[in-house]
């Protein structure tokens, strides 16, 4: 019989622990997902004694202090740390999430953190996602118009209030890549399937009013493998830290391309 | 030291940071046919343009009659007559033409009934020269910033810009006084690399960092500044630093002045609305640093709310759900994540916050930076441009207003692009570089990763963000400047016993905040002497023992130079002339709001 193992060096061993050293009353456990590319150590699960009650309310915070005071080797991305920049993006509690917006209390026991699942690792919880802004690219992102609006006219294309607001719960997203990297069919078909936070972006230009390449956008996405990988798993919507929905972003494409099929 | 294998590259221009400035002037190069490399320490997108909310100023007149000269009018005030009119005049001329393009490059603006781009009132932005409220402020919502960042970066895909993302700059590689490109640090592989340009533009951002409180993000370092400084060169007015009325109490983070434009307003202890003392005309429309004044007084006469009395309410609830939802859905969701407000309900729990540095790396309209000769003169540095917040054009004075930022951004970042192509010819030769000319900056970044002494990066920032915070606020004056002085130091001559526990190349975030720390030092003690040095009010800077602004010994900008702990300072004049004859220069008069 064949047996299915994990390569050597991809488990997850327990790591080193941390005790706290302030006497703090309220301690919260914090696990975290250790890898240096630059050892050849198998990772390892870190776990750190934090004082919550010298700590500000949410996760990156937690994450903050630990490198600030505990251990300065801990790794993550982190700018803006109010859930417009998307840096820090990781699975936190099991879920994909932005350590900026969530908060610490709400999570019941140890906090487990581990980088954003199924993407290669850079280091710690800093994942690869190279990969996902080349899908990005792909779909071309940006207005395309006829060649004569390229120099500027003296005004501007005029949108209506209507085919403006068609645009809301499409441009908030901040690439973060919480729902690609929770989706199992982005996991499984990541190389061909597109995934949910690229095909939100690809349904926000396929539906400006002012874009004059809707058939050509949505030719380029109707395959099989970059668009209906989607199954309808929702993970991405249930996912999303700014609470958009790109599965029905991905279906109104799919429902449009029943609309234009004749043409394309 | 070790041996640190270099990778090469030559381009025409370089541009160091990928955010609103740093993605204009790549898209510009391109479209010029220069071979262009933009270079940034985190991926475009998540540059701090990303979290500018209200909007961006220009004179379209789409919602009332408006003009480029009123909007130069308020600017000249806005900076309380320290900006450069000839700057000013270029920025609020082209600002209806950069936003036009925006607009054809695809942000979504908010619209109006006839489907126009959408604007909104902002502090210190009139009509007819200070004779009423103009609507200037050019929205996407409260999301502006973010809109036109990913637009900026998709406009920069569309003409295969060449990105080098997450490397770390580290210096400008300089030889008699002249700029040949940037040293940096590739974070995703841990190689080092020197960048070979003719021209190198920074748009590395402001430094809000040096701070305890600051609406900015974590990676606003001033890297650029720093860079400058580290090359022997000035920074200019670099005591102007603009305290946002409205962060939110406790989390620093950003509410819009375009609340207050929606028909916010804030109030103290007693219910009052301040601000109709302070500013009887604009009241909470009036200019930054006025509402951050005003604010400041009210909770030090003991007029604060919360538990320690020390910040004031942001009212919002009284606007339509309809309005807040439609135009404000960004902070209402900010207040309720980082304050736990239902703004359709509550008041949003504010105070001053550090926001946006008007000072920065000197240049002219073009973009080119600008030094000082030994006989006094304005001199250009070859080879070395800035735009964008790092630098001071200057448009900005002693205080910007409110959505002069984002525009700021788009036109000089254009201006660079369009100054460089006059200048550099595509793929042109490059002049030979030894490998001494680098090795300075290679030692500073070794000696750093080798760092083994017993203070923590985070402990020297933390020492150096609460001085800032405690020495260099709202009001300031000799005393506490003085103080200032001496306890800046302090964090400065730490780095002798610093230590970098992490010794790894890639994605090695201990010495990324170390090499960032090294920057923001730099700025504060430059910051912190450029303050205690002029003696007079202006702006954001503050004195109690200076009330008066003092045209006659202070209409002049500061140069400061930083030599280890030392700071030197010198002057230049601002300039009182305008580009053209559609407009005259504005003399200095009394600010009131």
């Amino acid at each position: 019989m064949v047996q299915f193992s994990l390569p050597k060096n991809s488990k997850v061993v327990e790591g080193k622990y941390f005790k706290d050293k302030t006497n703090g009353k309220t301690l919260k456990k914090v696990k975290i997902y250790r890898w240096s590319p630059e050892s050849n150590e198998n990772p390892r699960l870190d776990t750190y004694e934090v004082n919550m009650d010298e700590c500000g309310p949410m996760v990156l915070d937690v994450l903050i202090k630990i490198k600030n005071e505990i251990d300065s080797t801990v790794t993550f991305r982190r700018s803006c740390r109010e859930g417009v920049c998307g840096s820090c993006a990781m699975n936190i509690d099991g879920t994909n999430t932005l350590a900026c917006t969530k908060s610490a209390k709400d999570i019941v026991g140890e906090i487990k953190i581990y980088p954003l699942p199924h993407m290669q690792v850079v280091k710690d919880l800093v994942p690869d996602l190279n990969k996902l802004y080349k899908q990005y690219q792909s779909i071309e992102p940006w207005l395309q118009v006829e060649a004569k609006n390229d120099k500027v006219d003296k005004h501007e294309i005029y949108q209506s209030k209507k085919d403006r607001e068609k645009l809301d719960g499409l441009y908030e997203c901040i690439l973060c890549a919480c729902c690609s990297t929770s989706c199992p069919s982005y996991w499984w078909n990541g190389e061909k399937y597109l995934g949910p936070a690229v095909l939100l972006q690809a349904y926000r230009w396929i539906i400006d009013s002012r874009d004059e390449e809707r058939e050509k956008r949505l030719k380029k996405v109707a395959d099989e493998l970059k668009l209906f990988r989607c199954h309808t798993i929702m993970n991405c919507t249930n996912s999303c830290p700014k609470g958009l929905n790109p599965a029905k972003a991905i279906g109104s494409i799919k429902k449009m391309l029943t609309q234009y099929s004749k043409n394309l | 030291m070790s041996s640190y294998p270099i990778i090469e590259h030559e381009y025409d221009v370089i541009v160091v940071g990928a955010g609103g400035s740093g993605l204009r002037a790549a898209v510009g190069l391109a479209e010029a046919g220069l071979k262009t490399a933009c270079i940034s320490k985190v991926f475009p997108t998540r540059s701090h343009t990303a979290a500018a909310q209200g909007g961006i100023s220009a004179a379209l007149g789409n919602m009332s009659e408006d003009d480029w000269r009123w909007h130069m009018y308020d600017t000249v005030k806005g900076a309380d007559w320290l900006g450069d009119q000839d700057a000013i005049e270029y920025l609020c001329k082209e600002a209806p033409r950069a936003v036009i393009e925006l607009e054809k490059y695809g942000v979504p603006f908010s619209r109006t009934e006839e489907g126009k781009i959408y604007q909104r009132p902002f502090g210190g932005m009139t009509a007819n020269y200070g004779n009423g409220i103009a609507q200037r402020t050019c929205a996407a919502a409260d999301r502006t910033g973010h809109a036109i960042l990913h637009t900026l970066y998709g406009q920069a895909l569309k003409r295969n810009t060449e990105f080098f993302i997450e490397y770390f700059a580290l210096d400008l590689i300089m030889k008699n006084g002249k700029c040949y490109g940037v040293t940096a640090w590739n974070l995703q592989d841990g190689t080092i690399h020197r960048f070979r340009s003719h021209i190198t533009i920074l748009a590395t951002g402001g430094y809000g960092r040096a701070y305890f409180s600051a609406t900015s993000a974590h990676t606003c370092t001033g890297d650029g500044n720093a860079m400058v400084l580290r090359a022997g060169l000035p920074l200019q007015d670099m005591e102007f630093v603009q305290f946002h009325p409205t962060g939110i109490y406790g989390a620093g983070c950003l509410i819009t002045e375009g609340s207050r434009g929606e028909g916010g307003f804030l109030v103290n202890s007693e219910g009052e609305r301040f601000m109709e003392r302070y500013a009887p005309h604009a009241k909470d429309l009036a200019s930054r640093d006025v509402v951050s004044r005003s604010m400041t007084i009210e909770i030090n006469q003991g007029r604060g709310v919360g538990k320690q009395k020390d910040h004031i309410y942001l009212h919002l609830n009284h606007l339509d759900p309809k309005v807040l939802h439609e135009r404000l859905p960004g902070i209402s969701e900010s207040a309720k994540i980082f304050a736990g407000v239902d703004v359709t309900k509550e008041p949003i729990p504010v105070v001053p916050t550090v926001h946006y540095n008007m000072g920065g790396i000197p240049t002219n309209y073009y973009g080119e930076v600008i030094s000082k000769s030994e006989n006094n003169k304005d001199v250009i540095v070859p080879g070395l441009m800035a735009v964008g917040e790092a630098a001071c054009v200057s448009v900005h004075g002693a205080n910007r207003l409110g959505s002069n930022s984002l525009i700021d951004l788009v036109v000089f970042g254009r201006a660079a692009a369009m100054r460089a192509a006059e200048l550099v010819k595509p793929n042109s030769k490059h002049e030979k570089i030894s490998e001494n000319d680098t090795q300075k900056s290679l030692s500073r970044f070794d000696k750093l990763r080798n760092a083994n002494g017993s203070t923590s990066t985070a402990k020297l920032r933390d020492q150096m963000q609460r001085t800032m915070q405690s020495k260099c606020a709202v009001f300031r004056d000799e005393k506490i400047l003085k103080q200032g002085l001496a306890d800046i130091k302090k964090p400065w001559q730490g780095i002798e016993d610093i230590v970098v526990k992490d010794k790894s190349l890639i994605f090695n975030t201990d010495l990324v905040e170390t090499l960032e720390f090294d920057n923001l030092i730099r700025q504060a003690m430059v910051t912190m002497a450029s303050a205690e040095n002029r003696k007079e009010s202006r702006g954001a800077h503050s004195r109690e023992d200076f009330k008066e602004r003092d045209d006659e010994k202070w209409m002049k900008h500061t140069l400061a130079w930083q030599d280890g702990e030392k700071v030197k300072i010198d002057y230049r004049n601002v300039h009182n002339f305008t580009l053209s004859n559609e407009v005259q220069y504005f003399p200095p008069k009394a600010r009131v709001y």
